[in-house]
């Protein structure tokens, strides 16, 4: 279609489109003023019922326990997608070396990275295993914990990152991660009433060992989205280094 | 204003899906994407708003202190996951189709027509 | 609480995980086995299920979240027979798809099956689920794997184009949708659809609840290719590899229509009853799908994309069903789905072995050269008649009781569209099958052309001299399905008892939400057993296909003016509906918006409290 009757069709129907969502949220509560909801019914219970301090982390991981579950699935689905998509038919040897010539870092670069790291990855730890007692949780903190390991490869080359984080580390503890979500849940099922039920015992409230299985649940989330992620950044920098590879080498 | 909220989040998805059907280039695509997303955070998130209320985090705050709607909070990060998987998956085909074809401007991939 | 319900996805999501950790350990075959024992086991968990909804409603509520004093506050699978009758033939499909994908995928194929797997799984929770939120994620969920799979051949662009038209539409789609779920939750304050059609019951229909229901049944409506959301369907399919279509045409659309019966009758039928004017604009919109199909199909001359184009033109026909508003037109769209699912991949599943034979998909490379594969050439026309709904196939069973609906309706020139367009895809696939197994036709091409030509890339591996046994087997099983499933005695009984089922929103609520015990179902009339009338308009519609491939293939011996007068009249129209489906992104959304805005303008009146 020429641009201007695609842009004619577009805006008669954005047009119309606005008056029906302005029409529509028209209908919502007054903003700050909505009624009692599914969520006030489980802030109210929530410490009493799971020791737990963080709300939100409750719902993800008990109250809603399978919506995550399918969350976790689509990070799992993506990472395999993209491997599927940029996945490179000819199966060259990957020359690591291109990575190098090609992105040069510096030594201030490379200092602060290193020196970054560490904290980096702790930083994601302590987001990881604290999900229950304070915001944050296994999706926060797998991706902190992603980026930390990307941290690793701005601040030395491919070959030292690829050498550290390869694909079959990655695969692994990815599957782990998402294996572990799916043992937590049928142990549900095996040991209590439903699948994700939570059979632990509870702790107390604002210890890292309260909410029965949510910190484990965090635990796994964290591992699959780090791995998951790191995975992702790994295929896109192969593909940038393969097209270096076949620039240098003509 | 009590519903200037609800109006910025349909206004970002009205924009984004001009975005998406004016784009020329298809990284820009993708973005507005993500824009048309952020509506859907907005307007989840303003659901949940509560005058007078925090977060629900119950650790240094007694428990029956009003809050905010902690189920929005938990929706919304669902659907920042969901968008940044799909983002990814996009972004990857969006790639490959720079390495096959040359070029990342729609009008000219007409491998489909008709 | 059901423990087989919350099975049927953990069991095929743990074979994938476990296929996707040790996958560079495992040998080919171990892999194929390790997935396909997986899907079976998941077919026979759903199986189970059917059986048990059939008394009850089967419930499950994940993380032993009871709901407290009536209100919902954890996550419900619950399943009707109409629910898990999907749920079955989502794992049936799935199954098929990866017993078929032997000769598939040699580069990342424990990745296709765990993809596969999750597809699958995603297909089946979203069937069974009873959380708005929850139906959102798995549709979610559903859509990545499918944009995954139809970008295995990366190295075409076509194949990336395709997905990236059919990724960024349904997104979009997907987006509207938890727009309208958040002024659902905005409302209500529940995501629970039993919940959410309680409270809307009380509060009547106003603009939230309008353009609520605009916005999820339209996404919805895009996934199940309703015009004009339609166009990624097509593009999708030409590229995706072929078990990737039986499972994108068998069921992942059909469940588009399913999501949108299932959350206005459970949702909104309380605040928007079912009335003349909604069916209508349902009605009118299944219509105009049924027929635009039908005439791409009739078309098209490559086999994939014709396919394509039919599986719109049915997922209008199952629209009208549901769209009638009733029980019997339900149950009829209910049937329909199950037997065009089977029939539709039994046909894919023998474009795959032409493919896999001869190298080529379209018509006009493959004229006369399939003229040895008489087994395929067999299930290809029994398909083709069983699409245009002969009896007895589960096909006909499924229009008839559509057309039964009709009738009831006082609507019969509905049974003549849906007869036309249901013969019309017919008639492509017979006619095809003339040219590519016989060799009958003429074999110069008329003026309408379209771009996408060429052989396409070999998908599979092993000699093209023999055709394996386990493609012919999947093409002849499915097909064999669609016809004992329309042999089956009581199958138009049990569908109508569960439509009726399906639409008492009060009494599924009551079971699910306050633990009531089922209660036995209404004294319905006599099922609908096959009326003359039925067994007249499936016979009609076969004759019309046959009739009208004869004459497609036998054209050159009409008159000349004849053919003139013909091709003046039809090729400008056709080229105008063809000339629309550019194939850009940036026009399918704007037509998405369109359409979206169409529909919630048409329900906005037609949900006018009168």
């Amino acid at each position: 279609m020429r641009h201007r009757a695609r842009l004619a069709l577009f805006s008669a129907g954005a047009l119309a489109l606005a008056v029906l969502l302005g029409w529509g949220v028209l209908g919502l509560p007054r903003f700050g003023h909505t009624h009692d909801t599914v969520g006030d019914v489980i802030t109210a219970a929530v410490t009493g019922e799971r020791h737990v301090s963080e709300t939100v982390g409750a719902i993800t991981f008990d109250y809603r326990g399978i919506d995550t579950m399918g969350e976790e699935l689509i990070l799992f689905v993506a990472v395999a997608a993209v491997a599927i998509v940029l996945r490179d038919e000819h199966e060259e040897p990957l020359d690591e070396g291109a990575g190098r010539t090609s992105l040069q870092t510096s030594e201030t670069i490379r200092f602060i990275g290193l020196a970054l790291l560490p904290c980096v990855v702790l930083l994601g730890l302590y987001i990881v295993s604290h999900g229950h007692v304070s915001p944050g949780g296994g999706f926060q903190g797998g991706v902190i914990l992603a980026s930390g390991a990307l941290l690793l490869f701005l601040a030395g080359d491919f070959r030292t990152f690829h050498r550290t984080v390869s694909e079959p580390v990655g695969d692994p503890a990815e599957a782990v991660g998402m294996g572990g979500y799916l043992v937590i849940g049928l142990a549900g099922l095996a040991f209590g009433a439903a699948f994700l039920d939570n059979v632990l015992p509870f702790g107390s409230s604002g210890d890292i060992a309260s909410g029965g299985v949510i910190p484990l649940l965090n635990l796994t989330v964290g591992l699959e989205v780090g791995a998951g992620i790191v995975l992702i950044t790994i295929e896109y920098l192969e593909t940038i280094v393969r097209v270096r590879q076949r620039e240098v080498v003509p | 204003m009590s519903v200037l909220p609800y109006f910025v989040a349909a206004w970002l998805v009205l924009v984004g899906l001009y975005g998406i059907a004016t784009s020329r280039n298809l990284i820009h695509l993708i973005a507005c994407l993500s824009v048309v997303q952020s509506g859907t955070y907005v307007v989840l998130l303003a659901i949940g708003f509560r005058v007078g209320g925090t977060a629900p985090v119950f650790s240094d705050v007694a428990p029956g202190t009003p809050t905010v709607d902690p189920i929005v909070a938990a929706l919304t990060l669902t659907d920042v996951v969901v968008g940044a998987t799909v983002t990814a998956l996009l972004l990857a085909i969006a790639v490959q189709t720079h390495k096959r074809t040359g070029t990342l401007d729609p009008d000219e991939l007409r491998e489909l027509a008709g | 609480m059901d423990a087989v319900l919350p099975l049927t996805i953990a069991v095929p999501v743990a074979t994938a995980a476990v296929l996707a950790a040790l996958g560079h350990f495992l040998r080919r075959a171990v892999a194929d086995a390790i997935a396909v024992a997986a899907a079976a086991a998941t077919t026979v968990l759903c199986a189970i299920v059917l059986h048990r909804s059939t008394t009850h409603q089967v419930v499950h509520w994940f993380g032993a979240w009871q709901p407290r004093r009536g209100v919902a506050v954890g996550v419900d699978f619950a399943a009707g027979p109409l629910a898990a009758g999907l749920a079955l033939l989502a794992a049936a499909l799935t199954t098929a798809a990866l017993v078929f994908a032997a000769r598939y995928f040699d580069a990342v194929r424990t990745l296709h099956h765990a993809v596969v797997l999750v597809f699958g799984a995603a297909m089946i929770g979203f069937a069974l689920s009873g959380d708005l939120f929850d139906i959102f994620v798995f549709f979610e969920l559903m859509s990545v794997a499918a944009y995954g799979l139809t970008a295995y051949k990366s190295e075409e662009r076509g194949a990336l184009q395709g997905a990236l038209n059919f990724a960024v539409v349904n997104s979009v789609g997907a987006f509207l949708v938890l727009f309208g779920i958040a002024l659902l939750y905005g409302r209500t304050g529940t995501l629970n659809l039993d919940q959410l059609g309680r409270a809307l019951e009380s509060h009547g229909s106003d603009g939230l609840v309008v353009v609520a229901m605009a916005l999820v049944v339209g996404g919805f409506f895009v996934k199940a290719a309703i015009v004009p959301f339609h166009f990624w369907l097509a593009d999708a399919h030409a590229v995706a590899p072929t078990p990737v279509c039986i499972l994108f045409s068998g069921v992942m659309v059909e469940l588009g229509i399913y999501a949108g019966a299932r959350v206005y009758w459970t949702v909104f039928s309380g605040a928007i009853p079912p009335g003349a004017a909604l069916r209508a604009v349902l009605i009118g919109a299944g219509v105009l799908t049924a027929l635009i199909g039908a005439v791409l199909c009739v078309a098209q001359h490559h086999l994939k994309r014709m396919l394509a184009l039919s599986t719109i033109s049915h997922s209008g026909i199952a629209l009208i069903g549901v769209g009638q508003l009733g029980a019997t037109g339900l149950a009829g769209a209910g049937v329909y789905v199950l037997g065009h699912g089977l029939v539709k991949g039994a046909l894919f599943a023998c474009t795959g072995v032409l493919l896999h034979r001869l190298g080529a998909v379209d018509t006009h490379h493959l004229h006369g050269r399939a003229k040895r594969l008489r087994f395929i050439a067999v299930v290809w026309f029994a398909g083709g008649l069983a699409l245009a709904g002969l009896p007895p196939f589960a096909t006909y069973l499924g229009k008839g009781l559509i057309d039964e609906g009709s009738r009831e309706l006082h609507a019969t020139w509905l049974a003549v569209v849906v007869v036309a367009a249901a013969g019309a895809t017919g008639l492509a696939v017979l006619r095809a099958g003339a040219q590519v197994f016989f060799g009958w036709g003429p074999v110069a091409e008329d003026a309408t052309s379209e771009a996408q030509d060429g052989d396409e890339e070999q998908e599979t591996r092993g000699s093209p001299g023999r055709t394996p046994v386990v493609m012919a087997g999947v093409a002849a099983t499915l097909l064999a399905g669609a016809l004992a499933l329309g042999l089956a005695p009581h199958l138009a009984h049990g569908a109508d008892r569960a439509a009726h089922r399906f639409v008492d929103r009060r009494a599924s609520a009551a079971e699910v939400l306050d633990g009531a015990p089922a209660t036995p179902p209404p004294a319905t009339s006599p099922a609908p057993s096959p009326s003359p009338s039925m067994v007249v308009y499936g016979v009609a519609g076969a004759a019309f296909a046959v009739a009208g491939a004869a004459l497609a293939i036998g054209r050159t011996r009409l008159p000349r003016s004849l053919r003139n007068g013909a091709t003046r009249i039809g090729a400008p129209p056709l080229r105008a509906l063809r000339a629309v489906h550019t194939g850009h992104v940036g026009d399918y959304v704007a037509w998405l918006v369109a359409g979206v805005a169409l529909l919630g303008g048409l329900l906005a009146v037609a949900a006018r409290p009168l």
